[in-house]
């Protein structure tokens, strides 16, 4: 137990060395630069904290340690607040202030626009949703909830039911031979590219393939069972295809968001990459 | 000699002449400025009216082309729309329509701050001006007007869409009367759901909490809604087993709707004492700070169980990830499909798209949600024969049938101009 602590303390104290170290050569890089002192050391600092906050939140990978959860608990500590700050000043300053009162608006120094009372109504079921914290009327946050849920649900509806169903229906209606004008046409002029007619047509196979069997996946009103449990094999197959491109393509956007970490550390701190 | 000097005289003038000269000779000799371009015809039958079928702030000109126009003198280079407040101006600009067009959308905002802001129920005049390559050479028609836009209560273009909901709504009623009238309505197992009250058993038996997570989504989202019937399931086991429950939160209002369904659920198994507003809490609305700190608790609390129902993005497979390394037995749902594969590879069970849906109906087999799903089945079964029509028709180049299904977006048809 003593000795874990004093290794502890013996990593923390190689940390804060290594780190204030790697803050002056950064000083002293920026100096060379024609930066301004004041501003070097202002920015060695942030260059060389970001450095270690990055790489504070890579130890994880190795296993859970003070030093992530620093860098976990000033970041939810820091988003919390400056997404509160956001909010605020772009959602109730910019958007709603103007509109219900020009003293205000005034006193927050944005531009008045002319009152909506319409604007009231969210006022009161925001005052509503706040009396949550309080235990004795608690209860009448239910119904802002209820107005929140049920409206966006509602209008949801209709959205969602033009763009994937009547929409996804629609595209659906696709001829599954192409520009056909016959056997002798067809074998004539056949070729492989992506917009010759055989490709076209066995793309136009594959989604009817895919829908009709995707769609009979997700039926629940049966036991997937003979010719039914088939299709949805078929179904799900096609499916985990799709899966398996999207993931590949996913990770390799992911890698580029790796690379972009790896660049700030290797280019703006250490300057290894010119 | 006279000769000699009449031809030396004559080269000594070409020497002195200005340049100028030279040029204005050049100008002179050019054939082409010897012609000048005749105006055009103006268009015809110029109409303007109200653009149907949309929220207002819109006009539709209309006109016949000039007969110059790829025809006669062929000299059309453009059209111009001009629009005034009065008959006598003045006349700003609206837009340029190549030669062949014979319509144009005057869209305006709907915002009063905003430059382009176009009222309704004000009148405009309408010109328009026919081009040539010579900018100089035009014909104007006559000023037409008044015309005035206004919004439309009723979009008769999304018809089909109200057929369908009318349909989906009298199919969904039926059914949740014969599911409350006691109706087995059969629902087909879901190899996810079915794990799920294997998962709780296994955490009470280890003596770890549950870790559930609603994902990114706000409460008005249909995973997020979801979500909560399958988090008031799990609750009311987890309340009956005494078991920890975590349910760290990315928006308030989860947090909230997700607070009141935690205890509705413990309040149901009769144990009100045990619960705790701290099992539900809001952590952040960053999205990665989120995931840092969910990481962070699921190697420190080490739950036996993940649950992730809901809304998800990029953090899916740090969080899954992060979970099998806990050791956990973690089931996924998300309707999210570009997140899927990555739940699909880290978590053991995982509910793909629709199946989140049913999960919340299976599990609370609640007459409500029971007819919805059976609803939504017949609706499938709608959309298979409605295809399959389509596709015959398509194939023997009926378009009647498919025309129906057409429902065009208003704002967008506003936005690129043509017919509505």
């Amino acid at each position: 137990m003593a000795n874990s602590r004093r290794i502890s303390q013996i990593i923390l104290a190689a940390v804060i060395i290594l780190f204030a170290v790697s803050w002056i050569i950064k000083y002293f890089a920026l100096q060379n630069e024609g930066v301004d002192t004041w501003f070097s050391i202002r920015d060695a600092f942030f260059i060389t904290f970001a450095a270690f906050l990055t790489l504070a939140i890579m130890s994880f990978l190795y296993k859970d340690n003070p030093y992530y959860k620093f860098a976990e608990h000033l970041f939810v500590g820091v988003s919390a607040a400056y997404w509160m700050c956001v909010g605020f000043w772009s959602t109730f300053v910019g958007n709603f202030i103007p509109k219900v009162s020009h003293t205000l608006a005034r006193f927050f120094e944005v531009p008045p626009k002319d009152i909506e009372i319409t604007y009231f109504i969210p006022l009161i079921l925001g005052i509503m949703l706040l009396l949550r914290l309080s235990s004795k009327i608690g209860w009448v946050s239910r119904w802002s909830l209820a107005f929140i849920v049920g409206t966006t649900a509602g209008l949801n509806l209709i959205r969602y039911l033009r763009t994937d169903f009547i929409s996804q229906v629609s595209n659906t209606f696709i001829p599954l031979l192409v520009d056909w004008g016959g056997v002798g046409p067809f074998f004539s002029s056949f070729s492989l590219s992506a917009s010759g007619q055989f490709v076209m047509s066995l793309a136009n196979w594959m989604i009817f393939i895919g829908v009709f069997s995707g769609l009979i996946y997700f039926f629940f009103s049966k036991e997937h069972k003979g010719f039914f449990g088939g299709a949805s094999k078929v179904g799900i197959w096609v499916l985990m295809i799709t899966f398996g491109a999207s993931f590949g393509y996913t990770v390799m956007g992911r890698v580029s968001l790796l690379v972009g970490r790896l660049t700030f550390l290797f280019q703006d701190w250490l300057g290894l990459i010119s | 000699m006279k000769l000699k000097l009449l031809i030396f005289l004559c080269l000594l003038l070409f020497l002195i002449i200005p340049p100028s000269w030279g040029q204005e000779d050049a100008t002179m000799e050019n054939p082409a400025d010897t012609l000048s371009i005749p105006p055009p015809a103006p268009v015809t039958n110029l109409r303007a009216n109200d653009v149907d079928n949309d929220h207002g702030h819109a006009i539709e000109v209309r006109w016949t082309k000039s007969v110059d126009d790829g025809a006669g003198l062929n000299n059309v280079f453009g059209y111009v729309v001009y629009r005034a407040l009065s008959p006598e101006g003045p006349f700003e600009e609206r837009g340029r329509v190549p030669i062949g067009e014979e319509y144009y959308n005057d869209v305006g905002s709907k915002e009063k701050e905003s430059i382009a802001y176009m009222p309704d129920y004000t009148n405009y005049f309408y010109k328009i001006r026919t081009l040539t390559s010579d900018s100089t050479i035009f014909r104007d028609t006559g000023v037409l007007g008044p015309v005035y836009s206004y919004g439309q209560w009723f979009n008769k273009a999304r018809i089909p869409v109200l057929i369908f909901v009318a349909g989906f709504l009298i199919v969904t009623l039926f059914f949740i009367s014969k599911a409350k009238s006691g109706a087995d309505l059969f629902v087909r197992q879901l190899a996810g759901i079915e794990a799920v009250d294997e998962a709780i058993g296994r955490a009470t038996e280890m003596g770890k909490p549950i870790l559930y997570v609603l994902g990114l989504g706000t409460a008005s989202e249909i995973a997020t809604i979801a979500s909560f019937t399958i988090l008031g399931r799990v609750a009311k086991k987890v309340a009956e087993y005494q078991t920890g429950l975590i349910v760290p939160c990315y928006d308030p209002i989860v947090m909230t709707v997700a607070q009141e369904t935690v205890k509705a659920s413990y309040m149901d198994a009769g144990r009100p004492d045990s619960y705790n507003d701290d099992m539900v809490y809001f952590v952040t609305q960053s999205q990665f700070a989120y995931v840092a700190a969910v990481n962070g608790t699921m190697l420190r609390e080490l739950p036996a169980t993940n649950i992730y129902m809901g809304k998800f993005f990029a953090e899916s497979l740090i969080l899954a990830e992060t979970g099998a390394l806990a050791g956990s037995i973690q089931i996924a749902g998300t309707d999210e499909i570009a997140q899927i594969p990555f739940f699909v590879v880290a978590c053991d069970y995982t509910l793909i798209g629709e199946e989140l849906y049913a999960a919340s109906a299976y599990l609370g087999r609640e007459p409500i949600l029971l007819g919805s799903l059976k609803a939504q089945d017949y609706a499938k079964a709608a959309v298979i024969f409605i295809a399959i029509i389509g596709f015959i028709t398509v194939n023997f180049g009926w378009t009647g049938f498919t025309q129906l299904f057409e429902v065009p977006n208003s704002f967008f048809s506003q936005l690129f101009g043509g017919p509505s």
